[in-house]
């Protein structure tokens, strides 16, 4: 669920004609006194996260005049908050507040439709008043085709106990925040504090929104950078990571991670789960075991081989690790030997050094184990390979002895070197990436063995050596799998002269970065 | 018996000439699903494996004769209008396999289906598969692994996780217990047939002994079906694990939810008022088996 910041939602609250407090965001304490002298009234300044309780943080202040914002502002610039260091604050006019209300919208799985709720009392503290104050909260379930209409809104407000004018701001407010959350797939929506003045005017004093993931393709104009339910900004690699995600309609890859630097002395593994229920069930055998996630990773719904690959890729790139567990629920409908061949690639490409328990189960996971046992002999580390009859708990002891046995030595983050492919290679495109094929070299070629290999069947021999049977325009549409069975057969059994490069935009320099300190 | 399908019903693949459509309905064709048609619209007149193609769900009706299921595999933005589609042509139960619909048009597809007394389940679904009758969706990957995997028998299953709805029911086939029917009902926050609806279909149907049910933190699933249990609409004995233990709870971001819903979707919560209600409650999917060979006697 993408979160959106106070000031984003209000800006869009704006839109739809809600009247909220004029203001902006701030980044530096010179821009935050700009704001209060253009506002040219007494301010509040808010730290913008995605948390609540803010004003017991100290992440809300006032200001009488711009020099007191600017103070303020380089106050909470840089603090630390939960997850957070604070980039940016909202700077706007302080209201003279006179009652606090509440209003929110949330999905009803029950009912399957969107509830708007509304209580008369709000602010600080409305879990609690809600559970006390029952009769002050009203909910309406919305008929998603209708829409929310103002009778029904007033409805809404009077059972909560208002009338009047104030009834009427209300409600009129109610129903144009249910016309931008509707505009814009947000599956939650919430204002606390919803005032009114002394003036006697209603505004939105703050506002969360979280736009649905699945619809954010809908709305460029946020500018959301990682449709992820995150409490915090994305971490450098998380970004990386979702370019992958974003570039690859094959099958989902997710990847979260729980920290950025390991701490030494702790036992910390890479993990890679396939499925959200099989994840979890692995999650807990390898936690029973003592060991601490450096990351979650999910990669489910029948992804091809090069995207496991880049999934393997990016979870190597976490210093510190010092095993590898990829297991899901056991019994997966998709054909396993598309993960053991993404991570035959990346492991051999890394020369992996730390030991890898890799829980196959499911269709053709004789084939998955085979590749797995096959392919990485000559890898420092041990790789073991299991189906869907050993359980999780069983592979987690296995990592816990093959990580003693390694004397818990610690990932070390290798640089990503250019590939060297010859310039006259043969080479075509794929769906996301390029393969090559240095013909030179396929004269000392025995077995021909990589035509054999290709899932797809795209590959034929021409002369003796290996090139595309199909149009080269259809093997980058997405003919080629990207399965990866041909450069591991030639890599391992022949002449080394297939190479499928695949690039991870970003890796490369955030790797350099890490091996700088 | 066995619930929603069975090898009589009539199905049809909307999007059947895709990556996923044509793999998966080998899969139904190759286990005995009765697949009458596919439809995409520009597709009319070809065939795949067999089973012709039309261009809509109407022209498949009037050409095959009444269809009771449709499985749809079309990409998650267009499937709000393959489903209204189906709906509108006269088909009462959906499947929707793909992920990534955007929640809104989850609903406006639940409303529709409400006004015209039609079902669904998904979005996000592997499907599901009447062991020996049927399957829809891609349960199992291949024929061959869905007979090996899955036996008739008496254990309802119904999972949110795709992977341990197969899980479940394999390790009870290994234990010698056989499945009445095995439901994925979606990974989603929103989705048509929910575990409450699925028990209610369960406790009709004489096959089923026992249910395995796979829950998970979030929503209000499995909090409904122990309201369901207290008051005596569902009675078969149910082996219930909860997923998410481990999660961490997190900082909140919304407190809209926890007005409307209090502690309901916590793990804790979960567990207690299944265990509350007489649910069997276990800490492992491997006990699964073991618990409802106790049942069964």
């Amino acid at each position: 669920m993408a979160r959106l910041y106070e000031y984003q939602g209000k800006k869009l609250l704006r839109e739809g004609g809600v009247r909220v407090p004029e203001g902006s965001v701030a980044f530096s304490p010179e821009e935050a006194r700009a704001i209060a002298e253009r506002i040219g009234k007494p301010v509040v300044l808010k730290i913008q996260v995605w948390l609540t309780g803010r004003a017991g943080m100290g992440g809300i202040q006032f200001a009488d005049n711009p020099g007191q914002a600017e103070d303020k502002a380089r106050q909470m610039l840089g603090m630390k908050v939960k997850n957070y260091v604070v980039d940016r604050i909202l700077v706007e006019e302080r209201l003279n507040i006179k009652s606090e209300f509440f209003a929110g919208l949330v999905m009803d799985d029950a009912r399957k439709c969107p509830l708007l709720i509304f209580s008369s009392v709000g602010g600080t503290g409305i879990e609690e008043i809600a559970r006390q104050n029952p009769e002050k909260i009203s909910r309406l379930a919305v008929d998603v085709g209708d829409g929310v209409a103002e009778f029904e809104a007033r409805n809404l407000v009077r059972k909560a106990g208002l009338s009047g004018s104030v009834m009427l701001q209300l409600a009129d407010l109610l129903t144009k925040l249910y016309k931008v959350a509707r505009a814009y797939d947000a599956r939650s929506a919430e204002i606390n504090p919803l005032v009114l003045t002394a003036e006697e005017s209603v505004y939105a004093a703050d506002c969360h929104l979280v736009i649905d993931d699945y619809a954010v393709f809908r709305h460029p104009e946020l500018g959301i950078e990682v449709a992820r339910e995150f409490d915090r900004p994305p971490t450098e690699l998380e970004k990386i990571a979702y370019k992958v995600e974003e570039k690859d309609y094959r099958g989902t890859f997710y990847f979260f991670q729980m920290t950025e630097r390991i701490p030494e002395g702790d036992k910390y593994i890479g993990f890679h789960g396939a499925g959200g229920g099989g994840s979890m069930m692995s999650m807990d055998a390898v936690l029973n075991k003592g060991f601490k996630l450096a990351n979650y990773c999910d990669t489910s719904g029948n992804p091809p081989a090069s995207k496991v690959y880049r999934a393997a890729k990016i979870i190597l790139s976490q210093p510190g690790i010092r095993g590898y567990f990829a297991s899901g629920s056991g019994v997966a409908s998709q054909e396993q030997y598309h993960s053991a061949r993404g991570m035959v690639k990346a492991f051999r490409e890394e020369n992996l050094r730390i030991p890898a328990v890799i829980r196959l189960g499911g269709n053709f996971e004789e084939e998955a184990i085979r590749i797995l046992g096959a392919y990485l002999t000559d890898l420092p580390a041990r790789v073991e390979g299991y189906g869907r009859d050993d359980s999780p708990e069983f592979c987690a002891g296995r990592l816990e002895e093959l990580i003693a046995e390694n004397n818990g030595a610690l990932h070390i983050v290798q640089p990503i070197a250019d590939p060297k492919i010859p310039k006259d290679a043969y080479a075509f495109d794929t769906l996301t990436g390029r393969l090559s094929i240095d013909h030179q070299k396929c004269a000392a070629c025995q077995t021909k063995g990589c035509v054999g290999a290709c899932a797809p069947k795209i590959l034929k021999l021409e002369a003796e050596k290996p090139v595309l049977a199909i149009p080269a325009e259809d093997a980058r549409k997405g003919k080629c799998t990207e399965c990866l069975a041909c450069e591991i057969f030639c890599t391992y059994h022949e002449q080394k002269a297939i190479f499928i490069h695949l690039p991870i935009p970003g890796l490369k320099e955030y790797r350099e970065k890490i091996l700088r300190g | 018996m066995a619930i929603l399908v069975d090898e009589k019903s009539r199905v049809i693949i909307q999007g059947i000439t895709g990556r996923e459509g044509m793999a998966r309905a080998q899969l139904m064709k190759d286990y005995g699903t009765n697949v009458v048609a596919g439809v995409t619209p520009g597709r009319g007149g070809q065939d795949v494996y067999g089973i012709p193609v039309y261009d809509s769900v109407e022209e498949s009706w009037e050409k095959q004769g009444p269809i009771d299921i449709s499985v749809i595999f079309i990409p998650a933005a267009l499937v709000k209008n393959a489903a209204l589609e189906a709906m509108a042509a006269g088909v009462k139960l959906l499947v929707i396999v793909p992920d990534r619909v955007p929640i809104y048009d989850v609903l406006e597809i639940a409303r529709v289906a409400k006004a015209k007394g039609a079902r669904f389940v998904g979005p996000n679904t592997l499907g599901l598969l009447s062991p020996g009758k049927a399957v829809l969706g891609m349960i199992g990957g291949r024929a061959q692994r869905a007979r090996e995997w899955f036996k008739p028998g008496a254990i309802g299953v119904s999972s949110r996780s795709g992977g341990m709805t197969s899980a479940i029911s394999y390790y009870l086939t290994q234990a010698g217990l056989g499945q009445s029917s095995i439901i994925h009902v979606g990974g989603d926050a929103i989705v048509g047939l929910s575990h409450p609806e699925i028990m209610e279909l369960f406790e009709q149907d004489e096959q089923t002994k026992v249910v395995a049910m796979f829950g998970e933190i979030g929503t209000t699933q499995e909090e409904r079906v122990a309201d369901l249990i207290e008051a005596h609409s569902f009675t078969k004995p149910l082996i219930a694990f909860i997923g998410g233990k481990a999660a961490k709870s997190g900082t909140r971001f919304s407190h809209a939810g926890a007005i409307v819903e209090g502690t309901r979707g916590s793990y804790e919560t979960k567990v207690k008022r299944l265990r509350d209600v007489g649910a069997h409650v276990v800490d492992s999917i491997f006990d699964i088996p073991k618990k409802a060979k106790e049942l069964l006697k």
